[in-house]
């Protein structure tokens, strides 16, 4: 008997896929992202079988693209992620998320006695460990890592 | 004139150990001859958002001694903080009033902030628990002074090694000179990993002890911190552990005689009072030296030196 290969999250004609999301971080990509406030089709699929991961997450936002810089916000909490670009139904680009070497503005230290959360100060860090994500705050010298990391949206 | 004209402190990792020589060098001459007037055309301001006495005193008598004009206040209070200025602004209006900022504020990373909006040079007094890089240099002055080198030394360390800022950089310090470290604290507040990684990182040793006694024999220094009655969720825990960090003048028969003890003070009991008397105790000219050193630095920023 033939095996039918279904697509299961429709294709779009123009804009951005981001594929291979780790289940639990589907919701905090589109909150990064401010994808709530997006005016376009934006499709949502989530506990997908994957080789990769077992389960994983995609989004699907059309007529958007991305730069390098927003996409690292990705990389955050999602760290072995998938952007594609999509034009006329074709991949134009395909690349992982990158966590950067220092992080400005988007993330809140997690020190509650940092100058940052006491003032208008916007935040710096330095990205000590990439892979167990550890933050310097380039103020008060404190860590900030995957368990307690917020983010100024 | 100095490298360090124009610079700010605000960590102890702004400067290398070539400055902090320069720095050490600069305050013998003050120790030596402390009534210096080469900042008479200088305006100091002394921010202190919190209470200090040891800390504001010795920097404005520094100045004093180099002639600077002090203005600044010693309590945020009557001032327009209490009005809700932010510290952005009351940094940018000091910044046209005077030739240097000496700060302190209980925020951490409020110097370093402060540094990046004043367009004058910023010295850090103490921002929260996070830095107080001035008394690490005099630290640093105190033991060349009492050791006659910052190398090759048995430095031990006391008390409270997890939240002691001035432990912490301390310990960062003399990475740099191929110290060897005692670490001496109740279980519950040992130094930091992080800390113990610079150690590690610098290719030295430390070794961990939870008794003062077994540290006595082998020290050139003996840096005593407070241990605070607060820091233990279980009462019964500070009563088991708190005399484990006393240090009295029975327990320094055997100590090597060059052993110096500091303190950063204030001491509450962890130095008996017995310790004053013996020649080992060094804490009190300890705190004198944070005139030199912080004569040297204002000096050298300054760029009179």
């Amino acid at each position: 008997m033939e095996t039918k290969k279904e697509l299961v999250v429709p294709a779009i004609e123009n804009g951005t896929v981001i594929d291979h999301i780790p289940t639990e971080s589907v919701y905090q990509v589109i909150h990064i992202l401010g994808l709530e406030n997006y005016n376009d089709e934006v499709i949502i699929g989530n506990h997908f079988q994957s080789g990769k991961l077992g389960r994983k997450g995609i989004i699907k936002i059309k007529n958007k693209h991305f730069t390098k810089e927003e996409v690292s916000k990705v990389a955050l909490v999602a760290p072995f992620v998938t952007i594609i670009t999509i034009q006329d139904y074709q991949v134009i680009e395909k690349f992982p998320t990158e966590i950067p070497d220092h992080i400005e503005n988007f993330v809140k230290c997690a020190n509650p006695k940092c100058i940052t959360n006491a003032e208008a100060v916007p935040t710096k860090f330095d990205v000590v460990d990439k892979t167990n994500l550890k933050l310097r705050c380039h103020y008060c010298e404190k860590y900030t890592t995957k368990e307690t990391i917020h983010f100024n949206l | 004139m100095s490298t360090l004209k124009g610079r700010n402190l605000i960590s102890i990792t702004d400067f290398s150990k070539e400055e902090y020589i320069e720095v050490l060098d600069i305050a013998e001459g003050f120790e030596q001859n402390p009534k210096q007037r080469i900042l008479s055309d200088k305006v100091v301001a002394t921010l202190f958002f919190e209470p200090s006495t040891r800390t504001r005193l010795s920097f404005e008598s520094a100045a004093n001694q180099l002639g600077a004009r002090i203005i600044g206040f010693s309590d945020p209070g009557g001032t327009s903080v209490q009005k809700g200025e932010s510290l952005h602004d009351t940094i940018v209006m000091v910044s046209s009033y005077a030739d240097l900022i000496v700060m302190r504020n209980p925020k951490e990373g409020s110097s370093r902030y402060a540094s990046e909006v004043a367009t004058v040079p910023v010295i850090n007094a103490g921002d929260g628990a996070n830095q107080h890089p001035t008394q690490c240099m005099l630290d640093l002055y105190s033991i060349r002074k009492t050791q006659g080198t910052l190398d090759n030394l048995n430095i031990a360390v006391v008390g409270d090694l997890k939240y002691g800022r001035t432990v912490h950089s301390l310990v960062q310090a003399m990475c740099n000179f191929n110290a060897t470290f005692h670490l001496v604290s109740p279980t519950e507040l040992k130094l930091p990993s992080s800390v113990k990684m610079s150690i590690k990182d610098a290719g030295l040793k430390y070794y961990q002890y939870t008794d003062i006694r077994s540290i006595i024999p082998m020290a050139d220094i003996i840096y005593m911190t407070r241990v605070q009655r607060e820091r233990f969720p279980d009462p019964l825990e500070y009563e088991r552990v708190k005399d484990s960090c006393i240090l009295s003048a029975d327990m320094l028969q055997g100590c090597k005689p060059n052993m110096r003890v500091l303190h950063p003070l204030p001491r509450v009991n962890e130095i008996t009072t017995d310790v004053d008397k013996t020649p080992y105790a060094y804490y009190f000219r300890q705190a004198q030296n944070g005139v030199y050193v912080r004569q040297a630095l204002m000096s050298a920023i300054l760029g009179a030196k």
